[in-house]
């Protein structure tokens, strides 16, 4: 689970942090709050299906599931239990 | 009683000079939007009246007054004027949805210098192709987005300011980087705005097209004309009015209807500056009341999807009157919206060379779900045929929707592309490229596009960019870009990809590759799928075949491969 949530938190700052001194945790809104647009959204479903050998179902990928780094962890480790 | 009352009644005898005297402006003087979106409207007697209530990210929240927006927006011009810039320099907005940027594009119009508003999320090479072809002097943008211009900043010579709206001092500025705050800037006395007349340019707006490079739409100082009036007649504003318009700025709808409609009209408008969610959306047309709300199918879709329980947690009850744009508007949408809002989103049809609103649904007009609507009053439309390109007469056939050329807002030019220019214009009609039918009751129904223009949340992509982004990608040998349906975008990027020998075709390629694309273009460019292939159909000439892969992707018929040299 701490291997899931640092490798996502991570993630999202190297990628889609544009202020370098935005500071980010895992409960920070990334879609809500405008980090992760929704577009962007299919890149971090894509790194996840990538990094865990998964499959992340469509219905599954809302904008809610993958609001912060805890609630995508959370559907990782759904998906992977 | 709306604004526009009977359609029919408007159409006889419809001239632009209604919207010329409500502003009153007489032809040959001076007009000049920034000056029209604020002082005008401080001397009409509504300096004190709310002109933006604004909300961002971590709670952040700001109000204005239309003398605030006066008095701002005219240090933003005496600071510009300060760098040197002059009448008809381009200066790029290349900010969030922050009210600098709405403020910002009024000092810029105010000194007679084209305002070219770029959307924030565009990656290094979509900012410098469009600061490189409009030859922009400076650009004002914010500390998260500096690192943008730095890295695009020595092969743009040209530009020779970058300002930084909310500096904090933390780090040092760099090279040609400057500061400006628009509370703390000393207010100019005796500000006087550059009087610019009706054919002075105003907007540079980019827009991608299937071939070739963005082009820069320019507008000038009339579009004010079509834009008030069609913002009073299509989405009703009235005195009172709290309005939304979700657009930004970046885009034209956001200047067109997001800043210019409102403020020439002197209506108060909210701007929400953070990321979509169904719940963020409801709480803020709950807690500012607001009662126009102008939105995109896209938004709209995903409204739906989020489910109608989400809905009757709030009051939306201050919701008056509703309208989209951006692609069309299908008719589930529409009726969904009906039943859940109690009133149905009006589509209106326009792009960004035209400037304004072209066809719409009318405040009071019989409503077909899935239409596009009517003609504004002034407005010459109808559809022509593909090869003769005259009206065509029979109901319900397919053709090309076609408008008269001279309505105020229309665009002047390309940029720099004067050849392009003119070939949109065929047998004396401007042709926007989309394909429709007119029904037996005059109403315009969408078809398609007529090129290989992807238009995904209302945005265009041009396909030959991301392509040509592609081939930039070292795993990449070759190309073909096209649009996939979707659910909620109407479109989304697809690219087939042939890859360079050595590299596996697997997932984290894959992802290499969005991402590149994704910061190198945008978001909006980002194939949302690669598929990998070992060959692409040419003509014999070797010219890929879109429309082949397009037609795959759609289900569609695939039509004469009679030129087909190689298919997969």
């Amino acid at each position: 689970m701490e291997e899931i949530r640092d490798a996502v938190l991570e993630y999202v700052i190297e990628e889609y942090l544009e202020d370098e001194d935005e500071e980010i945790s895992y409960e920070t809104p990334l879609i809500s709050g405008g980090i992760v647009d929704s577009f962007s959204m299919v890149s971090l479903k894509r790194f996840l299906e990538a990094r865990y050998n998964i499959s992340i179902p469509d219905e599954k990928a809302s904008p809610e599931a993958f609001d912060t780094v805890n609630s995508i962890t959370a559907l990782v480790k759904e998906i992977t239990s | 009683m709306s604004n526009i009352g009977s359609y029919k009644e408007r159409l006889k005898n419809f001239d632009w000079s209604i919207a010329e005297k409500e502003l009153g402006y007489n032809e040959g003087e001076v007009i000049n939007i920034g000056w029209y979106c604020s002082d005008r409207i401080c001397e009409l007697g509504k300096a004190g009246k709310t002109a933006l209530i604004w909300e961002g990210l971590g709670g952040g929240a700001r109000q204005y007054t239309f003398d605030d927006v006066r008095v701002r927006s005219n240090k933003f011009g005496a600071f510009l004027r300060s760098l040197g810039l002059k009448n008809e320099d381009r200066v790029c907005l290349f900010m969030d949805k922050i009210p600098e940027l709405y403020i910002g594009f009024l000092g810029v119009l105010k000194i007679g210098v084209i305002a070219q508003p770029l959307f924030s999320a565009f990656g290094d090479e979509s900012l410098h192709v469009r600061l490189d072809n409009a030859e922009t002097t400076a650009i004002i943008t914010q500390r998260k987005h500096v690192s943008k211009v730095r890295r695009i900043i020595e092969k743009s010579p040209y530009l020779k300011n970058v300002i930084i709206v909310d500096y904090d001092g933390k780090k040092p500025l760099k090279d040609r980087e400057i500061t400006f705050d628009m509370e703390e800037y000393e207010e100019p006395k005796d500000f006087e705005f550059f009087p610019t007349k009706a054919e002075s340019p105003s907007v540079l707006h980019y827009t991608s097209g299937t071939t070739g490079q963005p082009k820069g739409v320019k507008h000038v100082h009339y579009s004010l004309v079509s834009q008030y009036l069609t913002t009073k007649w299509v989405l009703d504003l009235q005195e009172d009015d709290i309005y939304w318009c979700t657009a930004d700025p970046g885009w034209v709808t956001g200047t067109s209807y997001g800043i210019i409609g409102p403020w020439s009209m002197g209506i108060t408008q909210c701007v929400m500056d953070v990321g979509f969610s169904a719940e963020n959306w409801y709480k803020f047309i709950e807690k500012h009341k607001v009662t126009m709300w102008y939105s995109a199918p896209t938004a709209i879709r995903s409204l739906m999807k989020a489910g109608d329980e989400v809905v009757k947690k709030h009051n939306l009850s201050s919701l008056r009157h509703l309208a989209s744009v951006g692609e069309p508007l299908n008719a589930e949408a529409v009726i969904w919206s009906e039943k859940v809002f109690g009133k149905p989103f009006l589509d209106t049809y326009w792009q960004t060379e035209t400037g304004s609103i072209m066809l719409t649904n009318f405040p009071g007009m019989k409503i077909k779900p899935g239409s596009m609507g009517k003609a504004f009053p002034g407005i010459t439309a109808t559809i022509v045929d593909t090869k003769t390109f005259k009206p065509i007469q029979e109901v319900g056939k397919i053709g090309l929707i076609a408008f008269k050329p001279g309505w105020p807002a229309m665009m002047r030019t390309y940029w720099n592309n004067e050849t392009t220019y003119k070939s949109k214009f065929t047998n004396g009609w401007y042709l926007p490229g989309d394909r429709a039918y007119i029904d037996q009751d005059g109403y315009f129904w969408f078809v398609g596009r007529e090129d290989d223009v992807i238009n995904t949340g209302g945005h265009l992509v041009s396909p030959f960019e991301v392509e040509s982004a592609l081939l930039e990608h070292e795993a990449v040998a070759e190309s073909a870009v096209v649009a996939k349906p979707d659910e909620v975008n109407m479109e989304v990027v697809k690219a087939f990809v042939m890859l360079n020998a050595g590299y596996v075709a697997d997932n984290m390629l894959e992802l290499n590759i969005m991402n590149f694309i994704r910061k190198k273009l945008s978001p909006l460019a980002m194939p949302q799928e690669i598929e990998y292939v070992k060959t692409l159909p040419k003509t014999r000439s070797g010219k890929i075949m879109r429309r082949l892969l397009h037609a795959k992707e759609w289900g569609e018929e695939i039509g004469d491969t009679s030129t087909l040299g190689d298919d997969e």
